[in-house]
């Protein structure tokens, strides 16, 4: 299909997936297999990326794939193909099958029960088609970029800016009949700048991802804060090593929260690979916190009906009264763990803490001396055993107010103790994220910088 | 050598698509307009086999094929890209059409290609997917996972995984250039949790490179992963808490190489110098390091991971000098900022697949040896640490911070190696650190084969080496 063609009537592309899906397992159960199941997706991407108010890179992208998983006498093969000919689909199943030849016996093995499967599959609200013109997306870029680069005179370079207008339509079958189908668009753009003075260069960034087009910030929006953000990092410092209470601002206290939802994850805990295991019951977070998965969320950045393995999906709390009520695990880990599946293949959707009061300013004023951290660095995070130890900069804060930018430190923590003593969360948000975190106050934390 | 490899990609991949020498030159002529500078296809197909190993039995493998084609048509410093999954002529025909609206001007030209054939095979054009073998492969990770768990009691959970890919690549551009190649990469990886008491700790080994399964296959190979996966859980089990603070930090030899990927390595890459964005940008001639400091990136190393007979520009390999006694001397490039910073390309245009922009990228980065024993180096050392083995790390090209995570490191003490310490960020600025270097060893090694490396969302695989190097003041991100 062409790309119009996709826009405006994307039932007849989930109709060609169901298609493929079909002929899959079809062939898949001719050869054998007890039972199969396929995803196939299709989607389109046009991308217009400017830097220093010239047209650096228009993208047109059309990717599809199709993936097969056989189960045969509780073997499994799985294969896949960005191909999407009858005859490559047809060679793609039987690689399958043949892989599940030499693979040995798994009883966890198996499509979930038929009766979990997701029977009502209702209108989330994520279709906002738009063929969006590549020189309108050229437009938008150099308008974006253009009021980042006159936001402030310390902008001295740029990286560019980007925006870009994606469509989507994905299959899931298997072979107890159950054919569910997702479509979705998403329109996002983004600034990178660089500022400079004598201390050095800095860069940083802002973006906004959105379902509608009409609802991405304005231009001068994404442009300004980039700005904004870009250049209050220049004059950065060490700070002298000690111990201090820190702000975690919401993009990276999800990362915070993302480790706990790791630790929590099956396949962590039947591989015993996790800080946090058999810890059902026991208190996670502090009382005020509770962590709500709402996967039908209209509108939301992952709803969807079913999860990766066609289970209905449903609202549920993970954490109510900072009490970890269960664990997020899709029907394979469940069976490895003797559980029920929590219809979180494929991972969590639409999940946000609340119990969070405060504002920006109280949290300051809370926070009294210590850090503000706004990006961290580098893989030091073990979920196996909580060790926390990231590079980090942000902002130095003296009697509730912010003092300089740091940077070149790192802070360092066992994530339980950080999570449990958690002192006060904010109501700051970030809608446009699955996982949705406000400003988290870890209680201390160890920062090293220069000698003490 | 090089000439079968081209025929053999030529047969393969675009002989079945019906795709010959008139289609290519009628695509390539379509992306000729004026105002662009070169027009570029990039045929690709990869097959990936995978198989792991866990709680003691293989339970999947996966078998994964992707193929298609990138048109990219460059002008000035402006790219129009476009690909299609298909290698079909209607299909390769579009993607033109769409990547030379980024010129607006029409117009027509011809082009003339002829294949480079004139440069040394680093690997040969062997297909570790072929030849089935399944039985084999599933029937190896079992003697592994049995080889693991005799070493040691205490081990509860061993993962193994080996994955095998053939890529199969060819590159036509209007600047003439016609280049197949075809790689091989073979990986394996042994991951072992191990308890004690109330503790548990993870170890991890493994490597690989562009050879045959057969390579991993040999006992000598994968009994020495698995001892030193079993070796570093051990090691964890038994680690106190790291210090924090500014301190000497000692680097051995092989993987902690990655300190040169990411603190130098990727400021060196051509785009970020051309843009004046990297925090060495405009520093060529100035001193960037101690003078017994040479930093290489060279893709001509045999049968590397990071290797590459020729470049996904079809440039063909080389081997870079970035840092030359201490003095900063080069850049990596790719054709494009290659020509807008009006040098030569170096090899390192790299791209995930035929749907990602080619951009400079590293291919093995290593320092040469210098002059002294590892021992002579850690006796020096009053107090600080000796990481032996990292995670990987990341880096801020602009301001140049850069940080890795050690995940096998020790106290030092009056010139002693102490206690295992706990797993620790290091981190430091780019610019100055190779300025601390105070001793180079004298033992070069280079990694196992396990790197990748990701970049603006493309991961490429890589390679990282250095000799024991001691660095006089790194701040180290422990909790005690």
């Amino acid at each position: 299909m062409s790309r119009s063609e996709l826009l405006e009537q994307p039932e007849r592309e989930a109709e060609l997936l169901a298609g493929i899906a079909r002929r899959v397992l079809d062939r898949a159960a001719s050869r054998g297999a007890e039972q199969a199941e396929v995803g196939a997706s299709s989607s389109l991407n046009r991308e217009a990326g400017v830097r220093l108010g010239e047209v650096e890179v228009l993208e047109e992208a059309r990717d599809r794939g199709v993936r097969v998983t056989v189960y045969c006498r509780g073997c499994s093969g799985t294969a896949s193909t960005g191909d999407l000919r009858p005859e490559i689909i047809d060679q793609t199943v039987d690689r399958a099958l043949a892989i599940a030849r030499h693979t040995q016996p798994d009883a966890a093995a198996g499509l979930a029960e038929a009766e979990l499967m997701a029977d009502d599959v209702p209108d989330l609200d994520l279709w906002y088609p738009r063929d969006v013109s590549m020189e309108t997306l050229i437009e938008r870029a150099c308008a974006v970029e253009a009021a980042g680069r006159g936001a402030d005179a310390r902008i001295t370079n740029s990286e560019g800016a980007s925006v870009s207008a994606e469509a989507s339509v994905s299959v899931y079958a298997n072979s107890h009949g159950f054919v569910g189908s997702n479509r979705g668009t998403r329109y996002a753009q983004s600034c990178i700048l660089i500022a400079g003075d004598e201390s050095g260069m800095q860069r940083d960034y802002d973006w906004d991802a959105r379902r509608r087009f009409d609802q991405l910030a304005a231009p001068d929006v994404t442009g300004r804060e980039a700005a904004r953000r870009t250049v209050r990092r220049l004059g950065a410092r060490r700070i002298p090593t000690g111990r201090f209470p820190v702000l975690f601002v919401p993009e990276v206290a999800r990362g915070l929260i993302g480790h706990l939802i790791g630790a929590v994850s099956g396949g962590q805990l039947y591989r015993r690979a996790s800080f946090l295991l058999d810890a059902v019951g026991q208190q996670v977070l502090p009382e005020w916190a509770s962590l709500i998965e709402a996967p039908r969320q209209p509108g939301g950045p992952a709803s969807s009906a079913f999860d990766g393995d066609g289970v209905a999906t449903r609202e549920s709390a993970l954490v109510a009264d900072g009490q970890l009520l269960r664990y997020v695990l899709s029907t394979y880990s469940a069976r490895r763990l003797g559980l029920t599946t929590t219809a979180n293949a494929g991972g969590v959707r639409n999940m946000r803490l609340s119990g969070g009061q405060r504002s920006h300013e109280q949290l300051l004023e809370e926070l009294g001396r210590g850090l503000i951290v706004t990006e961290v660095m580098g893989q030091g995070v073990n979920l196996v055993t909580g060790d926390y130890s990231r590079g980090a900069a942000g902002f130095w804060v003296e009697n509730g107010e912010i003092a300089w930018p740091v940077e070149e430190i790192t802070i360092a923590g066992q994530l339980r103790d950080m999570l449990a003593n958690l002192r006060a969360a904010g109501t700051d948000h970030d809608e446009r994220r699955s996982l949705q975190v406000p400003s988290l106050l870890v209680a201390e934390m160890t920062v090293a910088g220069q000698e003490a | 050598m090089a000439d079968s490899m081209y025929d053999q990609v030529r047969t393969h991949l675009l002989a079945p698509a019906g795709l010959g020498p008139t289609e290519i030159d009628l695509a390539l002529n379509r992306l000729l307009a004026r105002g662009i500078d070169f027009g570029e296809l990039y045929f690709q197909r990869r097959v990936r086999e995978g198989w792991v190993l866990e709680d003691g039995s293989v339970k999947n493998g996966s078998w994964d094929v992707d193929q298609g084609v990138g048109v990219r048509a460059v002008a000035n410093a402006g790219t129009g890209f476009a690909y299609a999954d298909s290698l079909a002529l209607p299909a390769l025909l579009d993607a033109a059409d769409s990547a030379r609206a980024i010129s607006r001007e029409a117009g027509a030209g011809q082009v003339r290609i002829a294949p480079v054939t004139d440069y040394p095979l680093r690997y040969q054009a062997a297909d570790p997917t072929a030849g089935g073998g399944s039985a084999e492969r599933v029937e190896l990770l079992r003697t592994i996972d049995a080889y693991v768990r005799s070493l040691d009691a205490r081990v509860n959970q061993v993962t193994v995984s080996l994955t095998a890919s053939h890529d199969q690549i060819m590159v036509a551009c209007t600047d003439g250039t016609l280049a197949g190649d075809q790689r091989p990469l073979v990986r394996l990886d042994i991951r072992v949790l191990m308890e004690e008491g109330e503790r548990r700790e993870q170890g991890f080994s493994g490597g690989g490179g562009r050879f045959g399964v057969a390579g991993l296959m040999e006992p000598e190979c994968w009994q020495h992963y698995a001892r030193e996966a079993v070796r570093q859980a051990e090691v964890n089990l038994g680690a106190e808490p790291a210090p924090a603070g500014f301190m000497t930090v000692v680097l051995g030899a092989g993987w902690p190489g990655v300190l040169l990927h990411e603190a130098v390595g990727h400021g060196l890459e051509g785009d970020f110098n051309r843009k004046g964005i990297s925090a060495f940008s405009g520093r060529v001639g100035e001193q960037v390091a101690t003078a017994e400091c040479t930093v290489v990136d060279d893709g001509t190393l045999d049968q590397r991971r990071g290797s590459l007979n020729v470049d996904d520009e079809g440039t063909p390999s080389g081997c870079t000098t970035l840092i030359e006694n201490g003095r900063l001397v080069g850049f990596m490039q790719d054709k494009l900022n290659a020509r807008l910073s009006g040098v030569q390309p170096t090899g390192n245009g790299r791209r995930e697949s035929f749907a990602h922009l080619p951009m400079p990228r590293m291919t093995n980065t290593y320092m040469l040896p210098g002059a002294h024993d590892p021992s002579e180096i850690i006796a020096t050392v009053e107090d600080g640490i000796y990481a032996v083995n990292f995670n990987g790390g990341q880096v801020d090209i602009t301001s140049g911070k850069f940080v890795f995570a050690a995940s096998e490191a020790y106290r030092v003490r009056n010139g002693k190696i102490g206690p295992a310490i706990k797993g620790a960020t290091l981190i430091g600025n780019g610019p100055d650190v190779l300025t601390r270097v105070g001793m180079v060893g004298s033992d070069l090694k280079l990694d196992s084969g396990v790197g990748v490396c990701g970049k603006e969302g493309q991961s490429v695989p890589v390679g990282v080496g250095q000799p024991t190097l001691r660095i006089d003041g790194l701040t180290v991100g422990g909790t005690s």
